[in-house]
């Protein structure tokens, strides 16, 4: 049985900047994980639908629009219908500081800003990724 | 002295061209000097000694009233120029009111979803004096169609009209991924606007053939370089085929490049630039007008070299960028606000970006004489380097049969994103210093951030709303019924996407017409 964690990484809303997404994509992908990447303008419940079928432990959302208030807050609703919960959800770009802290609110795990280092990336999901025994 | 080898490990380019300690005389060759053939060292014979250039602030924010004021602030503090930057949903040719839109109206950018905006966008702004560049891609036609039936509301001829639309749907396949309709119709689009501006707006830029995209998404230098020169070979290509002389169209051709952190290669990038476009245009399109082989550039500093860490420290890297971009000759340029690696820029913020192109202009002194690096050993052999590594791109880009062959297996796509990631890795591993970032970090205290809240959605939806209802609709479908029909034909579509935006046909609209007859693309992701 496979043991590598899973992860979708989505770019939600109509942003086209996919630079982000693509590195972080790649760098989980070299630290071991198995990497699904959407493509991109993905709607909430398309994400949703993804992870599902996917069957992944995190969803990492990469948003430069700032659309995150609007787009996250639904993703993290859908979760909860479709009972996902137990699915960790990251998001990176962007994101001013009090946005990031009302996205943690929301159920976001972990917020992350430009400049932020891939290592301690790959080490929160890592460490935050419950692997079954 | 081993210290310092270790401290410093890489004595490169930012995009990786091996450096030496020292250039000497055997590392460059004698050019022609500036305004003769083929330009390396600028296309006029005194540079900014005739015309400095133009100080361009590309702005743009929430709604039509609100970005109106920005631009009157921005031209009352000697700006000489205005560059439209529009929303999400307006560059994907949506209205405001579509369901795809939650949470991206006036975000990016300011919304445009009909005439009835674009009257307010330039209410009090004289578009037969002031030059208007908009970065508008898959819809160009549509806003730009607004745009001339605006000044024709002023009054003003189009045969006046200065600007410039960017219009360069290539590098949205290759980079920035606002693209709506597969390349072939796009560029079909493309083309009706160059026919259109050759014909009846002769001083307007039909196309800004762009690069900054490409190396904001990850390129080197190079390949910013030669994928734009490919794309805009492509454009002369469609217009050629059209039935257009090169000479006719090809000196309103512009372009738009990035300026990055690495002064040298930046100022080598331009040079080599003018140098193998005035030789494409002469040799393999036959150009003989000396304005169809002299490369015009707007140039905007690295939006993707700005830090969150420690804000201010953009301002420095924003003014070593613009003097490289001045350096090699650019004529308009647009520098980043401190705070862009957070928001869309503040009052202040702008403000400051804009004195600093001034500073360079009025007290630096490089404005004095032209090419002011030319005869330097190293930046001649730059220069050679970069030519040569873009056209060796160029070339293999034509054995794959052009440039949209190459992006349809998406070849500029990954090489980008195998650079991007080489990038990131260098900074991961510390090989490469970010002040703030990855070396002298401390916590810095905030900034003041613009911030745009969802009231600029309402209020679109609800102009919108009203539009709909006041508008003359027999009119409407008629226009859409008329532009459909076009776009199924070969004729240009220009004539009726104006009277479809007359008769307040909103953007959404129009795009949806040719949605239907040309259908919509998606890319293959490549990671």
């Amino acid at each position: 049985m496979d043991n590598r964690i899973r992860v979708l990484v989505a770019k939600p809303g109509l942003d086209g900047h996919d630079r982000g997404a693509k590195i972080i994509a790649r760098a989980l992908r070299d630290a071991g994980m198995e990497v699904v990447y959407t493509g991109l303008r993905q709607t909430p419940e398309m994400i949703v639908n993804a992870a599902l079928q996917e069957d992944v432990q995190v969803i990492g959302l990469s948003i430069l629009s700032g659309a995150h208030n609007a787009i996250v807050p639904r993703v993290m609703e859908l979760l909860r219908e479709k009972d996902m919960t137990d699915v960790l959800v990251v998001a990176g770009g962007t994101i001013p500081d009090e946005d990031a802290d009302k996205l943690k609110r929301a159920g976001v795990a972990a917020v992350y800003q430009p400049g932020a280092s891939l290592d301690a990336i790959v080490e929160f999901i890592r460490a935050s990724v419950k692997q079954p025994a | 002295m081993s210290k310092t080898a270790v401290d410093a490990p890489v004595w490169s380019t930012i995009s990786g061209i091996p450096l030496e300690p020292v250039y000497g005389p055997e590392h460059a060759r004698p050019l022609p000097p500036p305004g003769e053939f083929p330009y390396t060292r600028g296309i006029h014979p005194t540079m900014y000694r005739g015309k400095l250039w133009t100080m361009r602030q590309f702005s743009g924010f929430a709604t039509p009233e609100e970005t109106n004021q920005r631009y009157l602030y921005l031209l009352e503090r000697g700006q000489t120029g205005l560059s439209v930057a529009f929303d999400l949903p307006t560059l994907m040719g949506y209205d405001a009111d579509h369901a795809n839109c939650i949470g991206e109206v006036g975000k990016c950018g300011v919304a445009i979803s009909s005439l009835e905006d674009m009257e307010v966008l330039f209410r009090g702004i004289p578009l037969a004096t002031v030059s208007v560049s908009m970065t508008i891609n898959s819809p160009a036609a549509v806003i730009w169609a607004m745009y001339l039936a605006v000044a024709e509301k002023q009054g003003a001829s189009w045969t006046d009209l200065n600007g410039t639309l960017q219009n360069d749907i290539l590098k949205e396949y290759i980079a920035q991924k606002e693209y709506i309709y597969p390349p072939r119709p796009s560029m079909r689009l493309v083309t009706d606007v160059v026919e259109f501006a050759t014909r009846s707006v002769p001083k307007f830029n039909p196309i800004s053939i762009s690069g900054y995209h490409i190396r904001e998404a990850g390129s080197t230098a190079a390949q910013e370089l030669a994928f734009t020169l490919a794309d805009g070979i492509e454009y002369v290509e469609w217009a050629i085929e059209r039935g257009l002389d090169v000479d006719e169209f090809a000196p309103r051709l512009s372009f738009f490049f990035n300026a990055h952190n690495d002064f040298f290669e930046e100022i080598a990038k331009y040079r080599a630039a003018r140098r193998i476009w005035a030789n494409v245009m002469r040799d393999s399109f036959g150009a003989t007008d000396e304005r169809s082989l002299k490369l015009r550039f707007h140039t905007q500093t690295a939006g993707c070299s700005l830090t969150w860490q420690q804000p201010y420290n953009n301002v420095v890297r924003t003014a070593i960028q613009a003097l490289a971009a001045v350096m090699g000759g650019t004529q308009s340029l647009h520098t980043n606000s401190l705070d862009e690696a957070y928001a869309l820029p503040s009052e202040q913020a702008v403000t400051l970006a804009l004195r600093t192109q001034q500073i360079i202009a009025h007290e630096s002194g490089v404005t004095a004489v032209a090419d002011p690096l030319g005869g330097s050993w190293f930046v001649e052999s730059l220069t050679d380097e970069i030519e040569k590594q873009a056209l060796a791109y160029i070339r293999q880009i034509d054995d794959m049969g052009g440039i949209i062959p190459a992006i349809e297996r998406s070849f500029p796509q990954s090489e980008i994103a195998d650079a991007s990631y080489r990038y990131q890795q260098s900074i991961e591993r510390d090989e490469r210093t970010i002040v703030g970032v990855n070396k002298f970090n401390e916590s810095a205290g905030a900034i003041d951030l613009l911030h745009i809240d969802e009231s600029s959605q309402q209020h679109q939806c609800e102009k919108l709303a009203l539009l709909r209802k006041r508008r003359d609709n027999g009119a409407v479908a008629n226009a859409l019924d008329a532009l459909r029909e076009a776009a199924r034909g070969t004729k240009n579509t220009m004539p009726h996407i104006l009277d479809a935006v007359r008769a307040y046909a909103t953007l959404g609209e129009i795009c949806d017409c040719f949605r239907e007859v040309f259908g919509t693309y998606t890319e293959s992701s490549v990671l």
